[in-house]
């Protein structure tokens, strides 16, 4: 890594206190990362000590505080947090796309690493295929581009452009995009964040098929309780930019009561009151749940 | 008001025509857009050249325009005739359209290449924007005594001058085109993998596409309007040196046909620039569209 060779050669240890020294790693200068980079050859995730701070922020301006994560191979991991919780920075450090924090930590990811926006994030200069097989290689990108879009519903619409398609049908894309390089993390950072609530139910199903069929590891972040309770294996709250809960997830069923126990958990974490009032069950009110 | 208290008049008179006719004229009214400039005009560009050919026809024919001044259309038209007959006009035409073709394929190809270096590199920015920006500032006809004493009155200064004027538009609009592409397609870029090449060819290239069209559509017209400069000013063949020869003779007819060619030469060459921008950039939805 480039900023790691930086950071080595830097003259002397500075006294940046903000950045806690590694042992063989001396502090870096100000926005340099001194990560230690791996690549796992399982396709799981393993995140120690991870530290980021963006500049002087409020006190010490550090998003994330020494945090520990493990990701199985395959396994479908939900964040939840609220604005600011460091959810985002975490997504992005694993991504490798944060270049203007301070930070240091092990982070160990797959060789194979596909990101979903929140925004689609299409070419609009580009068409549907193309955009993707954006950065594939190899004879067989067209037809493997063509596959994924089958898969994901889009079959025939492969010459159209970005602006023709739906919110929806252009997310469906940007997941075919990221599914076609057989991805063995997906990393999505609130993916269903600008779709209507009946496209996002849809997108729930399509996303939980897709992912038995590929078996990526994934890393959802999201805002939705229910969107993580209804997708993931696991779920994980941040706060303050360290793991205030983590917990499996184990019932699906919305009318399971283990289902509204674990909502009302994670609700609690996330420091959400409960919903007080008239809450009778004799005036059967379903429009706040 | 008065409408709702019009049907006792109706039942009584079936004269009252005049406010049915008020009600369907504004149903057919709501069909067009209410803010917008409304239906398009059939031909509508060759509208306005029409009406200027009549009045200058008819001023003519009247009497009211001196034949001394300005010519008659007929004059012009058995005029250029003539002119084509004998072959000076092809002649003229060829070495004028060599110029400006030279020079605008030049100004294009260094104009572009000026824009990414300067848009892709910091370094590049900082060497090239500035000597640009102090060259937009001059007019080309203020350089040209400088000009002819480098590169002294033969074709290697007409080329140069018409080579610097087409140069800054499209250095401006390419420039301004590469700056503003999104800098989510950037990140983009990265998670997908791409490399520099297929970054340059696939993101920045198609998204500076708009501003570089732009660009052109100036630069073919200023590339015509300096081929004017720098043909009346020293020349011995050309459609410039054409009409300058005619201003000696007092041949106002020859001096039209010339006026005719240079605008029948921008404005197709506009009109070609147009078409192109039509088709490369058919995946926009703009107004116009």
């Amino acid at each position: 890594m480039a900023a790691h060779a930086r950071g080595l050669t830097a003259p002397g240890p500075t006294e940046d206190a903000r950045v806690p020294a590694r042992s063989d790693v001396p502090a870096p200068a100000q926005g340099v990362l001194a990560d230690e980079r791996v690549t796992t050859g399982d396709g799981s995730v393993v995140v120690r000590d991870l530290v980021r701070a963006y500049g002087l922020g409020e006190g010490d301006g550090r998003v994330l505080r020494g945090l520990d994560l493990d990701i199985a191979a395959g396994e479908f991991v939900a964040i939840l947090g609220r604005s600011g919780s460091g959810k985002s920075t975490l997504l992005r450090a694993l991504a490798g796309l944060d270049h203007d924090v301070h930070g240091t930590g092990t982070i160990a990811v797959p060789d194979r690493v596909s990101v979903v926006f929140q925004d689609s994030r299409l070419l609009p200069w580009a068409r549907v295929l193309d955009n993707v097989t954006l950065g594939l290689r190899g004879p067989g990108a067209r037809d493997l581009g063509t596959e994924r879009l089958a898969e994901v519903g889009l079959a025939g619409r492969e010459r159209a452009w970005p602006t023709e398609l739906s919110g929806g049908e252009q997310q469906r894309v940007s997941l075919a995009r990221s599914l076609v390089r057989e991805p063995q993390l997906l990393l999505a950072d609130e993916p269903f964040g600008a779709l209507d609530a009946l496209t996002r139910t849809r997108m729930h199903a399509l996303l939980r098929d897709l992912c038995a069929r590929h078996r990526p590891a994934v890393l959802l972040v999201t805002h939705d309780v229910d969107e993580a309770i209804v997708l993931a294996d696991r779920v994980v709250v941040l706060d303050a930019g360290q793991i205030a809960l983590d917990v499996d997830v184990l019932h699906r069923d919305p009318a399971d009561a283990a289902y509204v126990a674990l909502r009302r958990q994670l609700l609690d974490a996330l420091g959400v009151p409960p919903v007080v009032g008239p809450a009778t069950p004799s005036a059967p009110d379903r429009s706040t749940p | 008001m008065s409408t709702l208290s019009l049907p006792q008049g109706l039942a009584r008179r079936p004269v009252a025509r005049p406010a049915a006719r008020t009600t369907a004229g504004r149903r057919t009214h709501r069909t067009v857009r209410r803010l917008g400039p409304g239906r398009p005009l059939r031909g509508g560009t060759l509208i306005g050249l029409g009406v200027l050919l009549a009045v200058w026809s008819l001023g003519s024919a009247v009497g009211l325009i001196d034949q001394r001044t300005l010519s008659a259309p007929w004059t012009v038209v058995t005029t250029g005739a003539d002119l084509v007959a004998d072959g000076r006009l092809q002649e003229h035409l060829a070495v004028s359209a060599g110029r400006a073709l030279s020079g605008l394929a030049l100004g294009i190809v260094a104009g572009t290449v000026l824009a990414v270096v300067a848009g892709l590199s910091r370094w590049g920015e900082a060497i090239v924007d500035g000597p640009v920006q102090l060259k937009r500032a001059i007019p080309s006809l203020a350089l040209l005594p400088l000009l002819i004493l480098w590169l002294g009155i033969g074709e290697t200064m007409k080329v140069v001058t018409i080579l610097l004027g087409v140069l800054i538009p499209v250095y401006i609009h390419t420039h301004n085109g590469l700056r503003t592409i999104d800098a989510r397609y950037v990140e983009l870029a990265e998670t997908v993998g791409l490399t520099r090449w297929e970054f340059l060819t696939k993101v920045v290239l198609p998204g500076a596409l708009p501003g570089f069209l732009l660009g052109l559509r100036f630069a073919v017209t200023g590339c015509w309007l300096a081929l004017v400069v720098v043909e009346q000013i020293n020349g011995t063949a050309g459609i410039g040196y054409m009409m300058e020869l005619a201003r000696t003779y007092g041949q106002t007819d020859v001096i039209v046909v010339g006026l005719v060619l240079y605008g029948i030469l921008g404005y197709g060459s506009d009109l070609l620039v147009r078409v192109v921008q039509r088709r490369a950039l058919s995946w926009r939805r703009t107004l116009a569209g």
